[in-house]
């Protein structure tokens, strides 16, 4: 992990004043313990015209294994692979931030106590970083760097030359250039170094929150990023840690997989994790990306967003099915949940996923996972289950109704008579609603390259004959119903961008038995004696 | 003496006034356990054991204890005064509710013999005076009414000396014939069909014999078999009156057993004056008993009328491990004996709705069985014999038109003959269908979630935690391919013990030494390919993989956690389970292991093929963020240097780092080859584990390798790659040495490492499992693992200090769990039973263990 800081000079102002100004003699290399390693600062060239000060940080790997979470049972931590080869020995990372605040402290409070006269200079400044790991890539290191006054140059860097189908990797070779106080460049690269990293396995202290707010005082506010700066601070600091508890066993069978927690763990998309963390999510999550950009039925009337739409129509349909207690199967993080729990004609609400992440957001949305914080009859109403519709649940029995929004395709098909019978067989609520995406409506989505699913977990996308289909055999083999009805615009061409089915069960196949009418009609069955 | 007869499994109630001696009673003639003592319990709740307030406390926990007992099917004895009915009537609710008959006991002495004895009590001295009369008079009202509220069996002893003289009597339930182990033929639904019944047993083996007309009235088997008739042998069919000669003449020989079906009990009431509905086939009956020769016809029909009238609902064979009721049973009303229980005997239940037939859906209780004993049954006509999670139905609608089955138990053969003709047309098609049907029927989540143990027959219980069925039950779900298609899923492998080669973290010499001290003397060393684990499922047709695993495929390809390790829109599955059934029928192994299908354990490659997303992310990045820090860092270092600076040590180790970061990204490097379709995929087959009623995991490798060799060599395609193998002798210090270079070849030519294995496959040690296999990977491949800086002397030793215990511990859980799978998938146990081990191995997965390890 390397880092130089390159100035130039004359006569009157030699360049080795960096030496004050960093408090490190430009003659001597010294060594400095912080917390992940020894870091190193040495000058390459200290002459009056140009002067570089180098820092080098010599990480060490077993510093960044988690500390203070359990030890697995093994007596090893408990960590992930990731967290013992990863690429922070080496990249521009948080970890550099925190050498930089760790040697260099005077500096960076502008403090120079040989020659204050220096502090407030505005000096001729190169940094150059050979691997700085960029969420977001060049363009967002230009926005967070260029309105400070930064002149910025960065490079992508390959990810193995050997196989360039791969492409680039996340680290850009980064060189800044500008006039500035050293104190504020320093504060610059402490700030937004980490948030520029986009790292999971590194756990940012819980005060860094707070050394941000203060490093930033003088140019934060003003920055046109910087709520997208504070924003990913946050994330740092709540949602990675929560969410890292709370994936752990689903991190070890991605590992034993030879996947990314994300390839398997992504019943809830991440952004809206960290929205879910932030207490702040908005009204769209939890919803497929393109909904967001749903054509407005009527330009005049305000844009309601797809979801919302979809919600409506569900929430219309619960309430004329007169149903009191529900089923949400495949709740997700609980959008909808919030939604049913304000209609007081409903006793119960029951959500159920497969997702233990999406759970554990629902009941944050829900403000389960506080005692105290609803009051113990709200709480009553509503209840979390961990639940997979592919697998019968004597718990889902008897309830006036079932939603399953967007669930069924993000099965894959030929489980689909599992989740039927599941549904349908097993449980058999009185209503069960069953929305979907058409996918003929693809076409009208500008951002939705042609051919494409509305989302990566899509496992197919039916169209409207289709799903007519399905809901028709499924209706007459289980005793239902169906009707159907569009849910957003319904284009006359490609029809609308969601489609409802309402299934109702037909009046004569109740669930609960019954003495029936036995073709050997039955008669009352005696006890049986015993010697 | 008066002997008191009790069922073996009852509620007994004792009735009597405080100081009657109930306690003593109950001390006297039954466990301390068995009996729930209404003081004991207000002493439980109230810490006073006289306590009249804490009365409604205690008595929800008597029967709160009563309830678990008898669901437990413990007898159970109520210690308390039972007086007043009421009191009764909720004990009568608990043992209905439990399926048990309520028996009481009534202990029946005079008020002064009770007042005296209370008075000789402490805790009683001071009970008003009225209280024991007040007793005595209850009980008196209620004695006339206890029959009525439910009470099957009332005992009433007047007086102490006849309580004193009092003797429990243990009594066997009718339905309880586990003594009897058979072996039995369990003959399904005959409905009048004489001549087919005459045609099975001969086929079975029994001799027939016949009276002087040559009707059949007897029929034994030379060897001592019983047969047992799971009912309806009646009705609808052409000879009615013949059936029941036969069986009923077979069963008062002794040579049979019998149960009733629907239409018995239809016809016992229908003889016995009874109004009834005569459809369903029993006008049929009812004329052919009508048409018997005068002189017998009475009589006959009085001895069918006796012999309906005697048969008991169900019955437990063979030491409980076998149930025979006409309509199937439940595993709660297993032995019990209520209406219910009897009704559900011999109707089955329904859901309440009817199909397009008019007839009613009946309820898939088999679909829900979990217990441990088969359920042989009949009632429900269905095309043909198949198990279903321990049940079977016999009931293959001979008389319409269809076959007379019977079941050898515990051969568990099937044996038919094929109906004559169609006797009676059926109203629908033989093909029932509860709702959901047969097809994608799923299992029941609490197969699977939760916290679990499973019983397993090599390592004994293994239990799973929650929040580790609750992770794999994510990935199960979403992911993994149906669960009849995933019999195994492949259990973690521990490495070698750590090395103390300088150098070194693991080195074949721990390997060797590791097995020889569990005495195991001869090893196999394979190569270890680096690629990504793949279990193949491979069916000879889609018709066997139909009849085996019921859904209709060429087989799968999944990864470690049973996700399918193809798109399945890109073909290649189908383009290796081709090539690999090819190869299996060009190497003759369909034939030679009496098989069409068979499961392999395998290594796919290369290894950048399903774990592209992860090499890309982790490990190229890794080396990319090296490659682009070193250069500069170096050259800074260079310069500070030529100025005077003292920065050699510094350098000296930045530049041993730029080295081994370098030699990490070679090690990837080695893993990683560019795939076009099918054009550089390579499967490595290293195990047969299962074939058709088969676990191969204990055929010693020498022999697996054997099938492994044949099937490379047949392979046409390419496809296929031989894993290089070294035997070797851990008592042979040669033989060791040479394991020991062979490695070391192996890994120095970019070799990931090697896998050693018992070479008997299945080894154990005093009756444990010793591990199937451990690893020694190469030095250079563990970069990957441990870091590109793992070999520097200071870290080698730190990580020297590396625990196994664990991971060597789940390995072997989850060996034992793998073991399991293949052997429940050997003996045709039902798939939520294979499901839940092979569930487990995931679950285990997830268990949080060293990772690099």
């Amino acid at each position: 992990m390397f880092l130089t800081i390159s100035t130039s000079g004359g006569p009157d102002a030699p360049a080795t004043d960096l030496g004050y100004l960093l408090h490190k003699h430009p003659d001597r290399a010294q060594r400095f313990s912080t917390s992940y390693g020894d870091a190193h600062v040495f000058y390459p060239e200290a002459g009056a015209d140009r002067c570089t000060a180098a820092l080098l940080l010599e990480v060490d790997p077993g510093a960044l294994v988690r500390r203070g979470r359990g030890k697995g049972r093994g007596g090893a931590p408990d960590a992930t692979l990731a967290e013992y080869v990863n690429d922070r020995p080496y990249a521009a990372s948080s970890l550099l931030a925190v050498a930089l605040k760790a040697v260099f402290a005077s500096a960076m409070k502008g403090r120079c106590d040989a020659r204050p006269e220096l502090v407030d200079a505005p000096l001729p400044l190169t940094l150059a970083l050979p691997a700085v790991p960029a969420r977001g890539g060049a363009e967002l290191l230009a926005r967070l760097f260029a309105p400070l006054g930064w002149e910025v140059a960065a490079e992508p860097v390959a990810l193995d030359e050997r196989f360039p189908e791969w492409g680039e990797s996340r680290y850009l070779a980064v060189r800044l250039t500008g006039r500035m106080r050293l104190a504020e460049a320093l504060q610059h690269l402490y700030v937004l170094l980490p948030v520029l990293d986009g790292a999971k396995h590194y756990w940012a202290a819980p005060d860094e929150v707070d050394k941000l707010l203060r490093s930033g005082e003088g140019w934060l506010p003003a920055h046109p990023e910087r709520d997208l700066i504070v924003r990913r601070y946050f994330q740092r600091r709540t949602s990675l840690v929560r969410e890292a508890d709370e994936r752990l066993e689903m991190a070890r069978l991605a590992e034993a997989d030879d996947l990314e927690l994300e390839e398997l763990d992504n019943a809830v998309a991440a952004e809206e994790a960290e929205e879910a963390a932030e207490g702040e999510a908005a009204g769209t999550s939890g919803e497929d990306a393109s909904d967001a950009g749903v054509p407005e039925a009527a330009p005049a009337e305000r844009h309601v967003p797809l979801a919302e739409q979809r919600r409506t129509a569900l929430l219309d349909a619960l309430r004329a099915s007169g149903a009191r207690r529900v089923l949400d199967l495949g709740c997700g993080p609980g959008r909808l949940m919030q939604d049913l729990v304000k209609e007081r004609q409903l006793e119960e609400i029951v959500g159920v996923d497969v997702s233990v992440r999406a759970l554990a957001i629902a009941r944050r949305k829900l403000r389960l996972d506080r005692a105290g914080s609803i009051s113990e009859r709200q709480a009553g109403r509503i209840k979390l289950l961990q639940g997979a519709l592919t697998y019968t649940d004597a718990r889902l029995d008897g309830y006036d109704a079932a939603v399953l929004q967007e669930v069924i395709e993000h099965l894959d098909e030929p489980r689909l008579p599992a989740l039927e019978h599941t549904v349908f067989g097993a449980a058999r609520p009185g209503t069960v609603l069953v929305t979907t995406p058409n996918s003929e409506y693809n076409v009208r989505w500008e951002t939705l390259p042609a051919g494409h699913a509305r989302h990566s977990d899509h496992r197919f996308e039916w169209d409207r004959a289709t799903f007519r289909g399905w809901a028709e055999k499924v209706a007459s083999r289980y005793g239902y119903t169906a009707e159907w009805r569009p849910i957003g615009p319904d284009d006359p061409e490609v029809g609308p961008p969601t489609q409802l089915a309402v299934f109702t069960r037909k009046p004569d196949a109740d669930p609960n038995p019954k003495p029936a009418a036995d073709p050997n009609a039955k008669p009352d069955a005696p006890e049986e004696h015993v010697r | 003496m008066t002997r008191l007869a009790v069922p073996d499994l009852c509620l007994v109630v004792l009735v009597g006034a405080t100081g009657s001696g109930k306690s003593s009673f109950a001390r006297r003639h039954f466990l301390p356990t068995q009996t729930v003592s209404s003081d004991t319990c207000r002493g439980v709740v109230s810490d006073d054991e006289g306590s009249q307030e804490a009365t409604k406390d205690a008595f929800d926990l008597v029967h709160y204890i009563v309830g678990k007992r008898l669901a437990a099917g413990r007898l159970t004895v109520v210690d308390a005064t039972n007086v007043k009915p009421e009191d009764r009537r909720h004990l009568v609710e608990v043992a209905r509710e439990h399926d048990v008959l309520p028996v009481a006991i009534v202990l029946d002495v005079p008020p002064e013999v009770c007042a005296e004895r209370n008075s000789t009590r402490p805790d009683r001295a001071h009970m008003p005076a009225h209280v024991v009369p007040r007793h005595v008079r209850e009980l008196r009202r209620g004695l006339r009414s206890l029959a009525r509220e439910g009470f099957r069996t009332v005992h009433h002893l007047r007086g102490a000396a006849e309580i004193e003289a009092a003797e429990i009597a243990l009594e066997p339930r009718y339905n309880d014939l586990r003594h009897l182990t058979g072996p039995f033929d369990i003959i399904g639904d005959i409905h009048g069909c004489r001549s087919e019944l005459e045609s099975l047993l001969g086929e079975l083996g029994y001799a027939v014999e016949r009276d002087e007309s040559g009707r059949p009235v007897n029929a034994r088997h030379p060897e001592g078999r019983t047969a047992v008739f799971v009912g309806d042998l009646v009705d609808r069919g052409p000879d009615s009156p013949g059936v029941l000669r036969l069986v009923m003449g077979m069963v008062e020989a002794g040579n049979a057993l019998c149960i009733p079906g629907n239409h018995e009990n239809k016809l016992g009431r229908a003889l016995s004056g009874r109004t009834v509905q005569t459809t369903h086939g029993l006008a049929e009956t009812l004329a052919q008993l009508e048409a018997l020769p005068e002189g017998e016809r009475e009589e006959f029909t009085a001895r069918v009328r006796t012999f309906i009238r005697g048969l008991i609902s169900h019955y437990l064979l063979d030491g409980g491990k076998l149930v025979v009721a006409h309509a199937g049973l439940i595993e709660k009303y297993h032995g019990r004996t209520s209406g219910r229980v009897r009704s559900f005997a011999l109707y089955g239940d329904t859901t309440g709705e009817t199909d397009s037939y008019g007839l009613p859906v009946r309820y898939p209780w088999a679909e829900e069985y979990r217990g441990r004993a088969s359920v042989v049954y009949g009632h429900t006509p269905t095309p043909g014999a198949k198990w279903l999670n321990n049940t079977l139905c016999l009931d293959t609608g001979c008389v319409f038109g269809g076959r007379l089955t019977a079941l050898r138990w515990p051969e568990r053969q099937i044996v038919d003959v094929p109906a004559e003709r169609v006797w009676y047309e059926p109203v629908r098609p033989l093909v029932p269908e509860g709702p959901g049907g047969r097809e994608g029927r799923p299992l029941d989540l609490r197969d699977v979630s939760g916290r679990r143990i499973i019983d397993t027959r090599h390592a004994g219980r293994i239990s799973v935690r929650e929040e580790n069925a609750a992770a794999a039950l994510e990935v199960m779900s979403r992911f993994a391919v149906d669960p009849r298609l995933l019999a195994y899923l492949p259990p973690t492998m521990a490495p070698s013990a750590t090395s103390a080669r300088e150098g070194y973290l693991e080195h074949p010499v721990e390997a060797f030494a590791g097995y020889r001290a569990d005495g195991v003397r001869h090893v196999v060393c394979e190569e270890k390919h680096m690629g990504s684990r793949a279990v193949v499922l491979v069916a000879k047709d889609e018709e066997a993989a139909e009849r085996r695993f019921g859904l209709a495929s060429p087989g799968t390809v999944v990864t470690r956690t049973g996700r399918p390790f193809f798109d399945p829109s890109d073909g290649r599955e189908a383009a290796v389970l081709a090539a690999v059934r090819d190869a299996i029928t060009a190497a003759g192994l369909w034939k030679s292991l009496e098989t069409d299908w068979l499961l392999l354990d395998c290594e796919l490659m290369p290894w950048s093929l399903k774990a592209g997303e992860l090499l890309r992310r982790q490990y190229a990045a890794v080396g990319a963020a090296a490659g682009a820090s070193f250069p500069p860092a170096l050259a800074a270092l260079r310069s500070a240097a030529e100025r005077g600076v003292d920065v050699g040590a510094l350098t000296s180790r930045q530049e041993a780092r730029d080295g081994a970061a370098s030699l990490f990204r070679d090690a990837y490097r080695r893993y990683c080859w560019t795939v076009d379709g099918m054009d550089g995929v390579r499967l490595a087959p290293f195990q047969l584990l299962a074939a058709e009623g088969r676990s191969l995991a204990a055929v010693p490798h020498a022999e697996q390798l054997a099938w492994i060799d044949a099937l490379v060599a047949a392979d046409g395609t390419g496809l296929l790659r031989e894993t290089g193998r070294l035997f070797v002798d851990t008592e042979d210090e040669a033989s060791v040495a040479a394991g020991g270079r062979w490695w070391t070849e192996l890994t120095e030519a970019g070799g990931e490492g090697m896998v050693v294995k018992p070479a008997e496959a299945l080894a154990t040690k005093d009756h444990r499992l010793v591990q199937p296999g451990v690893k020694v990977r190469g030095r250079e491949y563990l970069r990957i693992i441990y870091g590109p800086e793992y070999t520097e002397p200071e870290r080698l030793e730190k990580l020297r200090g590396r625990g196994l215990g664990h991971k060597r511990s789940l390995a072997l859980r989850e060996y034992a769990l793998g073991l399991e799978a293949l052997d429940r998938l050997a003996a045709g146990e039902p798939l939520w039973r294979v499901h839940e081990a092979v569930f487990a191995v995931l679950a285990l997965e997830s268990e949080p263990v060293d990772p690099r390890l």
